[in-house]
């Protein structure tokens, strides 16, 4: 039966998270140098535009159609056949609303990837290695987690809006295609963003647009809707407020990026726990995510000299991986799923630490072939001369900003 | 003493800056600017409508300097700047009349450097 609030809810949850990857693309955008912020947000509404089709046509069909040994879902509801108004079991709003739900997360987790190879990715390459990545890595992860015959969901792995299927699966996916495209030319001290108000921005919606994210995936309205909304809240603040914290302890002052990048952290590691537990644990989550990502941002990406041009691996995959073990964790019953570890369920958190390492795995190799792939057939990275000059006048013959009128 | 403007690509910039403070030539002014030479300029493209802007971005960094110090001067941007193909710059050089820092009233050598 179709429930009438549980149907608007989700439709305003739907329309949240899709503003959630153009907003992706200001915060993106405003990190980058000026003559590359077109690129940005032209990636973004173009994951936006393709990946819509791609869910339709088969997309939807291979992460939630009909089983296929508990690893992906057959071609059955290719082109949506079968897919049509009424509820799926055990579920209150149209089956096509939950379609479009879950194609608002297909679009954003590609699009999380675009900070990794940011000014420096040639637009042709991008499309294709996008689709593919689409179809061959989180289609079958969101099979493996969220579908009910997904071998993970059997083991009982919670992942409440995503923390695993999206956030480590694009953060570890964008550590390997930073690692893979090569650094940026010149020094680092040269790509200071060049708009920090739009990234301001840019954050502000992310965290809008999280609400929906995180308490539509209770697909209804309810106790858990609740729970997951003021969790998204908390982790946020808590995570911001950590690290202005760092900042001002180790860099002296608080600053507006800090700020703004570890409200991001906190929002990524509270998305798999959102539904599970309380806002005491949220705060807990929300801090964690932004302390590991300061540290991975600050000290572990100098060290080793990757160029993960916009942090995604230190943010999203730090973060997320936390989430996903916190969710072990701090999980509670009386909130929603099962309990974890601090409720007496060590079992939880060895089954998130399982699905964790299934995600990397899934994703870096698949990540690895697949720029592989592209690369072979379009090529991936511009030469210097156009990553020079900027990727909005070289790929796009556009410029976000002129100097005369 | 002379006053030397060199006209160079935007992403020369630290090049040429870090050239010039390893010859200890530590103060400068550098303002962005567009300009047209013998470089093609770049085409855009609104809405299918072709526009060919001839005016580049160009970087201009202004130097006043001590006549001694002027051939190391030219040396560093000649070093840093180039890439060999057309759109690499100029240098101007120009003899300068006087200097004077305004918080002290030095005149000349001493307010140069």
């Amino acid at each position: 039966m179709v429930n009438a609030a549980d149907t608007v809810w989700m439709l305003i949850a739907t329309a949240l998270v899709m503003i959630m990857t153009p907003t992706l693309g200001f915060f993106y955008g405003g990190l980058v140098r000026k003559k590359n912020i077109l690129s940005i947000l032209m990636q973004c509404m173009v994951i936006l535009s393709v990946i819509s089709l791609q869910w339709i046509l088969f997309g939807y069909s291979l992460a939630f159609g009909p089983d296929k040994g508990g690893i992906i879902g057959s071609l059955e509801w290719a082109f949506l056949s079968g897919v049509g108004l009424d509820p799926l079991p055990g579920q209150t709003i149209p089956h096509q609303l939950y379609v479009c739900f879950l194609m608002m997360f297909a679009v954003i987790t590609p699009a999380l990837i675009v900070g990794a190879f940011a000014e420096r990715i040639k637009f042709s390459g991008f499309i294709l290695f996008i689709v593919l990545w689409s179809t061959v890595v989180y289609d079958p992860m969101a099979h493996l987690v969220w579908a009910p015959a997904g071998k993970l969901a059997g083991m009982g792995a919670l992942d409440f809006a995503g923390g695993t299927v999206i956030h480590i699966t694009a953060g570890i996916s964008a550590l390997v295609f930073s690692i893979m495209i090569g650094k940026r030319k010149g020094n680092c001290s040269s790509s200071s963003p060049h708009s920090l108000p739009l990234a301001v921005l840019g954050s502000a919606f992310l965290w809008l647009g999280w609400f929906g994210f995180n308490a539509g995936s209770a697909l209804a309205v309810k106790g858990q809707t609740v729970s997951a909304f003021l969790n998204t809240n908390t982790a946020a603040a808590a995570a911001a407020v950590a690290w202005m914290i760092l900042d001002w302890l180790t860099h002296q002052v608080p600053t507006a990026l800090g700020v703004i990048t570890g409200l991001v952290a906190g929002l990524v590691a509270v998305t798999p726990a959102a539904g599970y537990v309380t806002p005491m644990a949220a705060i807990i989550i929300g801090a964690g995510g932004s302390i590991l990502g300061f540290i991975f941002v600050s000290y572990v990406k100098k060290k080793f000299g990757y160029d993960d041009s916009l942090d995604v691996f230190g943010v999203h995959g730090v973060a997320g991986i936390w989430g996903a073990l916190a969710t072990g964790i701090f999980a509670s019953k009386t909130i929603g799923g099962t309990d974890g570890l601090l409720y007496g369920n060590p079992y939880q958190l060895w089954v998130q630490f399982v699905t964790v390492i299934v995600a990397i795995a899934v994703s870096a190799i698949g990540t690895f072939i697949l720029y592989k792939i592209s690369d072979f057939i379009l090529g991936m990275r511009v030469d210097a001369r156009d990553e020079y000059i900027g990727l909005d006048l070289t790929q796009h013959h556009e410029a976000a900003y002129t100097l005369m009128d | 003493m002379k006053y030397v403007i060199a006209v160079i690509r935007p992403h020369k910039l630290e090049e040429v800056k870090r050239a010039l403070e390893n010859n200890e030539i530590h103060l400068m002014t550098v303002s962005d600017v567009l300009g047209c030479g013998r470089q093609k300029g770049v085409t855009e493209i609104y809405r299918g409508v072709t526009e060919v802007d001839n005016l580049l971005r160009k970087i201009k960094i202004e130097v006043a300097v001590n006549d001694e110090y002027l051939e190391r001067t030219i040396n560093a941007i000649m070093k840093a700047a180039p890439e060999g193909e057309v759109g690499d710059g100029k240098i101007f050089i120009f003899d300068l009349a006087e200097c004077i820092r305004i918080r002290t009233g030095e005149k000349g050598k001493e307010a140069i450097g």
